[in-house]
């Protein structure tokens, strides 16, 4: 190519890892670039560990871009599959550069789109678990008098 | 790995034939053709041998043939040439008309040149990358010095009608240029009967040697060179001879078949027929005014430097329209101009064939692109 890439990158280039999208995911990351058109979604599923703290359990990516939006996709998939949400927000575009042996400098901002994506998937899941811990008025049906009738619910999110 | 060379609108593989024309000229003929023993004369003898080829198989004069460094020089020479013999010669003309699909070499001399004080018209093309004639037409105007059009397009193949740009030219009475690299040997091209004043050839895209090219300039027009030296070439190009690249470049030419025209015709027809059954896919450039080598195909929703990339693993060398890929995160300025979105241009692949380029090869090219494409559309957000 052109360009030429790590070794790490065209291995994550032609066999992407995670790759695919989660039918319900608990948060999902959209972004795109501006410079290049290119776009990234990130979806994450989130459980509790026995710590109690929240993980990103699994992790998955659809991507239209480059070689290299494409290896930073799976190789972001890969550094935050299991971590904490804490952790995983933490992951910077040179962790995914430096894990991929590094990136051409023109390069850099694909991994800006992984990193940004992940974020941006986290903050919809914490969004969305606000929103659903609210208290919701909803509809039952009540076998024993044959009728729909109102019932106060909270409702909580990832239910076992 | 296999190794498929796809990406001949690039370079060519230098000829057999044509290496083995130069290699006397490098370790037996090696004299200066400018020397005036019979070593020297010995070498002015094949460069002038050279000239006549070439200027043969465009109906050209031998001495209107100009040897430079290449197409990129040769360009140069034309534009920048034209443009300071008359503002030396106070003309009043510093008018400059060209396309938005040239080269970048003709591109980057314009825009350099109106620094200088050029006036440059861009022309317009249309969805298949034709120059309006019409459009043209109007933009000369009396302070005009040359109109400047590409032949064959090196990114998506499309020729241009010359004659008719040519008739317009000398109605008008302006100087014609074309940059005919891509098209040199591949299509028709009569510096008469196109009205041709001036003439871009290069080497290496006819399996020639790199570094050699070639400026046509019609008999009477003059030019201020680039370079001041011994007053080589009729003083328009000083510098001793690249004769070994020169004599190969003339073997290129000899050597040159319509046949294989033929066959490169038949194995692009084939490789766009396949590439079209793919779904969601756009041949940009047009589908019969096109070079015989030239495919250039937009596929959606996917980038072309990951198909390109992909293609690699199997061997395949192609290269992309998109910028991506480049040095520069800029996308193509010829797909642009015929109207395609950044999306779209880094959606493109270009895929160039030569003589070389077997039947096989394209089966194996067809067999693993719709792979490819699947698998990167399964892998795009985008739908
Ligand atoms: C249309 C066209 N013009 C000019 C050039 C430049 O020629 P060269 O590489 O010989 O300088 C090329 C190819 O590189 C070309 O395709
Ligand atoms: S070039 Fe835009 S993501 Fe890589």
């Amino acid at each position: 190519m052109t360009i030429l890439y790590s070794k790490k990158v065209m291995q994550e280039f032609t066999h992407p890892r995670n790759m695919g999208e989660i039918k319900d995911a608990d948060g999902i990351g959209k972004v795109g670039n501006p410079v290049c058109g290119d776009v990234m979604w990130l979806y994450i599923k989130v459980r509790k560990n026995t710590k109690g703290q929240e993980i990103i359990k699994d992790i998955k990516f659809k991507t239209f871009g480059c070689a290299a939006a494409i290896a930073t996709s799976s190789m972001i998939t890969q550094l935050a599959k299991g971590k904490t949400l804490k952790e995983a927000e933490k992951i910077t575009r040179n962790d995914v550069a430096d894990s991929l042996k590094g990136l051409p400098s023109i390069k850099m901002h694909c991994s800006n789109l992984s990193s940004d994506a992940l974020k941006r998937a986290i903050e919809d899941y914490e969004k969305k678990k606000k929103s659903k811990k609210e208290i919701k008025l909803q509809m039952e049906y009540n076998p024993g008098l044959q009728k729909y009738e109102p019932r106060l619910s909270v409702k909580k999110k990832n239910k076992k | 790995m296999k190794q498929i060379y796809l990406d001949n609108a690039a370079t060519t593989r230098l000829d057999d034939e044509v290496l083995k024309a130069m290699i006397p000229y490098f370790n037996e003929k090696y004299a200066n053709a400018s020397s005036t023993h019979f070593m020297g004369q010995e070498a002015k003898s094949a460069l002038e041998k050279s000239r006549k080829i070439i200027a043969k198989e465009i109906g050209a004069k031998n001495h209107e043939i100009i040897f430079t460094s290449g197409g990129t020089e040769a360009n140069n020479l034309a534009l920048k040439g034209l443009f300071f013999w008359n503002r030396e010669n106070g003309t009043g003309k510093n008018h400059i008309i060209t396309t938005r699909i040239e080269h970048d070499c003709v591109l980057n001399a314009c825009k350099w040149l109106e620094k200088q004080g050029a006036e440059v018209t861009y022309l317009d093309v249309d969805a298949e990358g034709f120059v309006n004639p019409e459009e043209l037409e109007k933009a000369i105007t009396d302070r005009t010095i040359v109109v400047s059009v590409i032949h064959g397009n090196n990114e998506i193949g499309t020729i241009q009608d010359l004659e008719a740009i040519g008739k317009i030219c000398r109605k008008k009475n302006v100087l014609f240029h074309t940059d005919a690299c891509q098209s040199f040997t591949k299509t028709f091209l009569n510096v008469k009967k196109q009205n041709l004043d001036l003439v871009t050839l290069n080497a290496h895209k006819i399996h020639g040697p790199k570094g050699v090219g070639a400026l046509y300039i019609r008999e009477g027009i003059k030019i201020t060179p680039l370079f001041h030296g011994g007053g080589h070439e009729r003083k328009l190009r000083s510098g001793t001879e690249n004769v070994s690249g020169i004599v190969g470049f003339a073997k290129a030419v000899e050597i040159a078949k319509k046949k294989n025209n033929e066959r490169m015709t038949v194995l692009r027809d084939k490789i766009i027929t396949g590439i079209l059954g793919i779904p969601n896919t756009k041949l940009n450039g047009s589908r019969n005014k096109r070079l015989c080598n030239n495919v250039n195909i937009s596929f959606n929703n996917i980038e072309g430097e990951s198909i390109g990339g992909y293609l690699e693993t199997f061997g395949i060398c192609t290269s992309t329209g998109s910028a991506c890929a480049s040095h520069s995160l800029e996308t193509s300025h010829v797909l642009k101009a015929i109207g395609l979105l950044p999306v779209q241009s880094n959606s493109t692949l270009r895929i160039s064939i030569s003589k070389y380029t077997t039947e096989e090869e394209i089966n194996y090219l067809l067999e693993k692109l719709p792979k490819i494409v699947e698998k990167l559309r399964r892998m795009s957000p985008i739908k």
